[in-house]
């Protein structure tokens, strides 16, 4: 194998078989090997790869996240064809198999940073810790919206200036030429003196024998040729003519299905099962006892339902087969209270007397406001196809987070994850729920029981009630607000902290800030769920600085303005979405119009709806975006991703809700889990500005504002302020509401 | 038409095998004309037409997504109308002709408009739903193609799209709507 001649974290290059690869290793080490047989096929040798160059001149890029409709292969070679100066329609995709080589230290790092901005570390500070510290937690994640901004940064375009870096000078040492002189572009190098040019694959074996520069130039925006366009994303062709493989859609000589039923209390467990109840229903083949779940296995997956349908089975509840929502609601508030009570509060952030302002201020105002669980409800359901045999299990499947997936499922079976392959397939929705391997871990135990491949599938009903869920939340506001009508004080007191942990921080310029939160346990298991606590939390206080604008008697996007004086970079996307949306403006009657902006995973993005009501309903009809990412890697990739982030927010301000009765999830399918459809969704118009800075995500960032700004606008037709999603609780007509939650 | 049976190596050892086992069971022999090609399947008559497409036939273009009629994402064509394959029984299918994702541009070379569409307007996302998506969309555009806003509506409010791409769906349809007019106006200029 190749050399290993520096310790710095770009390695070297191998030649074999024509085949040239650069890569990034994080230290110098012999694990190259492990990788090897995963990645190559017959002739090509390759390292912690993130590139490889065929004599073809086609260059691969290995993409180490997986492809959930964000566009990430697509983006992630983008920055390594940039940096390399490659000609982009000879650049092909792969997707990194799962290995712990490819683990995300990047993703670690920046969730452990916890800020969205992250210190300029782009080489220096690569050292190796947060690389064993993924690997120790078995990161492989494509989450965070991280993707671009850790991995593309770090990986990918040093990796591609690096490999620029010795092609130049492998073409001035053949040409005997100063290296000044050569220059790259379009996957040649040309010398314009002599009138020579060559292909990247001509220089290649003779630039795998030249040490890689520790640091090399990366290009300043202005040089970019690739980033800041839109090529066509490369997964798009095959979700087109239904060629694209979801894990739904593997197949195994063999094969045969499984179809599952949970104990519907979270915590429950099999009490018992009358295996005779389906023996001689045609196809069945065994009745697995799972412990908290039962799986039938027949030939078709048709027989697997109808058998479990008829399986005669009985759940104990756990011991919390007497828990309402309602239940869970005043458990939240009482602990808030008995908190608050105790000065027993836990300190999220503070700055000046909060105490002291407020007791200070010439008017006090306090709301508080609910949301409820949701789940991620992707359009396709959990599965998992799984093979146990010889002494290993193979897996195949979508997943966010395969080396997590390798680990949990092995260990439930017995076996090191060593011996659990995971082979990702496109991703039928992840939004955060296909980071979580209860699948692999329910798929691989059944396999474990048979000796054929099993393909287990999810019913929509079991997917919408053992999910992971967004957390439910009461947040409480207090205010204090001076003669002018400009806040002084603001206090605010939540239930349960997850991540990330500027969620609740708020842009504004208020001097004297205490934000607490108490811990009030549930048994409804928690998730990631798209942006994470942002989805709460920018709906809490988002709404609320709407509400101390309208006590204040201000107009509620110059009241926000005003207090971004010292936050140019919101200010400026604030402007633009006011200016664009034509704020200010008449709006017709039974519309309303309302403003937002909020800052998540590095990106701030300000949003404007226009809402319609309807025979008392509301329905957005008009979103204006504004997103500043710092740079847009591909523009019409975030578009898209905002676009997707509007309808998943909408969806969830207007109808999201999960419910517990009797301790179980309420709702089972599409009929009382409604998704926003196209007959209700909004025009979207998204403007982006490049503020510079930081990388900022693109999956997240564009849902935590439309709840608030759609609330917002809401207000603005009908004076009602809504404090308790979802919306499509209430029947907005006139005289109509006289619930508690709204004012 | 040639009669084909399914050529995977698990339809055949499932079809040994219940023609051993299950001589006498509810599965009988039926056949299904999809995207052309008439298939031989032994299933249980009742069992929806989406997990025989899928599980017997082995064209898995056409998803699951809530196995009852609420999402799209299983919409296939039963005599060039789109309806919901995971409820409706194959035996309903059987003498029909039933189109799917890999049959949509029926047996013309190259993509469907819309499908070309869904390419120039950056349609999917996840994807998962798409097969879908251009199912209805291309239901629609055979009997209106110059559908309106509200028509859109109409036709694809029965689909779900959990990544939100409502809006390019949108403008996919009326590009393709275009571009199936312009084919129209060029045949009829040729005569």
């Amino acid at each position: 194998m190749g050399k290993w001649t520096r310790r710095a974290f770009i390695t070297t290059a191998v030649t074999a078989g024509g085949v040239v690869v650069f890569g990034v290793a994080i230290r110098r080490g012999d694990r190259s090997d492990q990788v090897a047989g995963l990645v190559g096929s017959d002739g090509d040798a390759l390292f912690d790869v993130w590139l490889k160059i065929s004599p073809d001149n086609t260059l691969t890029a290995i993409v180490p996240h997986a492809e959930m409709g964000q566009g990430v292969h697509t983006s992630l070679a983008m920055m390594l064809a940039d940096e390399l100066d490659a000609n982009w329609s000879q650049v092909r995709i792969e997707e990194a198999p799962c290995h712990k080589e490819y683990a995300n230290y990047a993703l670690a790092r920046g969730f452990s940073i916890g800020d969205a901005d992250f210190p300029s570390w782009l080489i220096d500070s690569v050292d190796g810790l947060f690389f064993r510290a993924s690997q120790v937690m078995a990161l492989q994640l494509t989450g965070g919206s991280t993707s671009v901004r850790t991995t593309g940064q770090i990986a990918m375009r040093v990796t591609g200036a690096a490999a620029r870096a010795v092609l130049l000078q492998a073409a001035a040492d053949e040409w005997q030429v100063d290296l000044e002189e050569v220059y790259a572009r379009d996957s040649m190098i040309y010398h314009d003196a002599s009138g020579r040019d060559a292909t990247f694959a001509h220089f290649a074996p003779a630039a795998a024998t030249l040490p890689l520069p520790n640091k090399p130039v990366l290009k300043t925006s202005g040089q970019f040729r690739i980033m800041g366009t839109s090529p066509q994303r490369r997964d798009v062709p095959a979700k087109i003519d239904g060629t694209a493989r979801f894990g739904i859609d593997t197949t195994l000589p063999g094969m045969k299905y499984a179809a599952v039923r949970a104990a519907p209390v979270f915590g429950g467990r099999v009490a018992s099962i009358d295996n005779a109840s389906v023996q001689d229903m045609p196809g069945v083949r065994k009745v697995i006892d799972l412990g908290d779940a039962v799986a039938v296995v027949a030939d078709g997956y048709w027989q697997a339902r109808q058998a479990l349908e008829q399986l005669a089975v009985v759940f104990d509840d756990g011991g919390y087969g007497d828990r309402e929502q309602g239940d869970i609601f005043r458990q939240f508030a009482a602990d808030l209270d008995e908190s608050a009570a105790q000065h027993e509060e836990h300190t999220d952030f503070s700055s000046g007397d909060a105490e002291r302002s407020l007791a200070a201020a010439d008017q006090i105002v306090a709301a508080e406001y609910r949301v409820p669980y949701l789940a991620h409800a992707t359009m396709e359901p959990m599965n998992c196809t799984a093979w146990v045999h010889d002494g290993k299990c193979e897996l195949w499947l979508g997943t966010q987070n395969p080396l997590e997936f390798a680990k949990s499922a092995g260990k439930a079976i017995g076996l090191s994850a060593s011996n659990v392959t995971v082979y990702n397939q496109y991703l039928g929705g992840g939004f955060g729920r296909r980071a979580f391997s209860d699948i692999a871990v329910q798929a691989a135990r059944v396999a474990a029981e048979v000796h054929y491949p099993v393909k287990l599938i999810w019913s929509r009903e079991e997917d919408m009630r053992h999910d992971f869920y967004r957390q439910a939340s009461i947040s409480r506001f207090r205010a204090g607000l001076d003669a002018t009508g400009k806040p002084v004080a603001w206090h605010n007191h939540y239930v349960n902290k997850h991540e990330p942990a500027e969620a609740p921080h708020i842009p504004y310029g208020i001097d004297a800030q205490l934000i607490v939160y108490t811990d009030s346990d549930s048994h409804v298991p928690w998730g990631y769920w798209r942006s994470v606590d942002h989805s709460l939390h920018a709906f809490f206080t988002e709404s609320f600085i709407d509400e101390l604008a309208i006590a204040a008697g201000q107009d509620p996007y110059t009241y926000r303005r005003e207090l971004l004086a010292n936050a140019p970079r919101f200010r400026a996307v604030l402007d633009m979405a006011a200016e664009k949306a034509g704020w200010g403006d008449t709006v017709a009657e039974n519309f309303g119009r309302g403003i937002a902006v909020h800052r998540s995973f590095g990106s701030i993005v300000a949003q404007v709806a226009d809402v319609e009501i309807v025979d008392g309903k509301a329905i957005a009809r008009r979103v204006v975006c504004v997103v500043d990412p710092g740079y847009a890697i591909h523009p019409d990739g975030l578009i898209a991703q905002m676009e997707s982030g509007i309808a998943y927010g909408l969806t969830a301000a207007l109808y999201g809700e999960i419910s517990i009765r009797r301790g179980a999830v309420a709702q089972s399918n599409f009929h009382d889990y409604k998704i926003l459809r196209i007959d209700e969704a909004p025009a979207i118009e998204t403007y982006i500005v490049n503020g510079g800075g930081p990388l900022g995500g693109a999956g997240e960032p564009g849902t935590p504002p439309i709840a608030p700004a759609f609330t917002n606008a809401i207000y603005d037709a009908t004076g009602i302020r809504i404090r308790t999603l979802p919306v499509s609780q209430y029947d907005l007509r006139p005289g109509n509401l006289q619930d508690q939650d709204v004012a | 038409m040639a009669i084909r049976t399914p050529s995977s190596l698990a339809a055949r050892r499932r079809l040994q095998y219940r023609n051993h086992r299950y001589l006498t069971g509810r599965n009988t022999i039926i056949t299904l004309s999809i995207n052309g090609t008439s298939y031989a399947v032994e299933v249980d008559p009742t069992t929806p037409l989406l997990w025989v497409i899928r599980d017997s036939v082995g064209l898995t273009g056409t998803k699951f997504g809530c196995g009852i009629a609420r999402c799209g994402a299983c919409t296939v064509h039963l005599n060039g109308s789109p309806i919901r394959s995971c409820v409706t029984p194959a035996s309903a299918a059987v003498g029909q002709q039933i189109t799917t994702i890999e049959g949509v541009n029926n047996g013309r070379p190259g993509l469907h408009p819309v499908q070309q569409a869904w390419i120039d307007e950056q349609v999917p996302q996840c994807g998962y739903c798409q097969s879908g998506q251009i199912m209805s969309a291309a239901a629609l555009l055979e009997r209106n193609s110059t559908p309106s806003d509200a028509d859109i509506d109409l036709a694809m409010a029965g689909n779900i799209c959990r990544c939100g791409a409502y809006p390019r769906i949108r403008k996919g349809i009326k590009r393709a709507a275009g571009a199936i007019n312009a084919l129209r106006d060029q045949a009829q200029a040729d005569g």
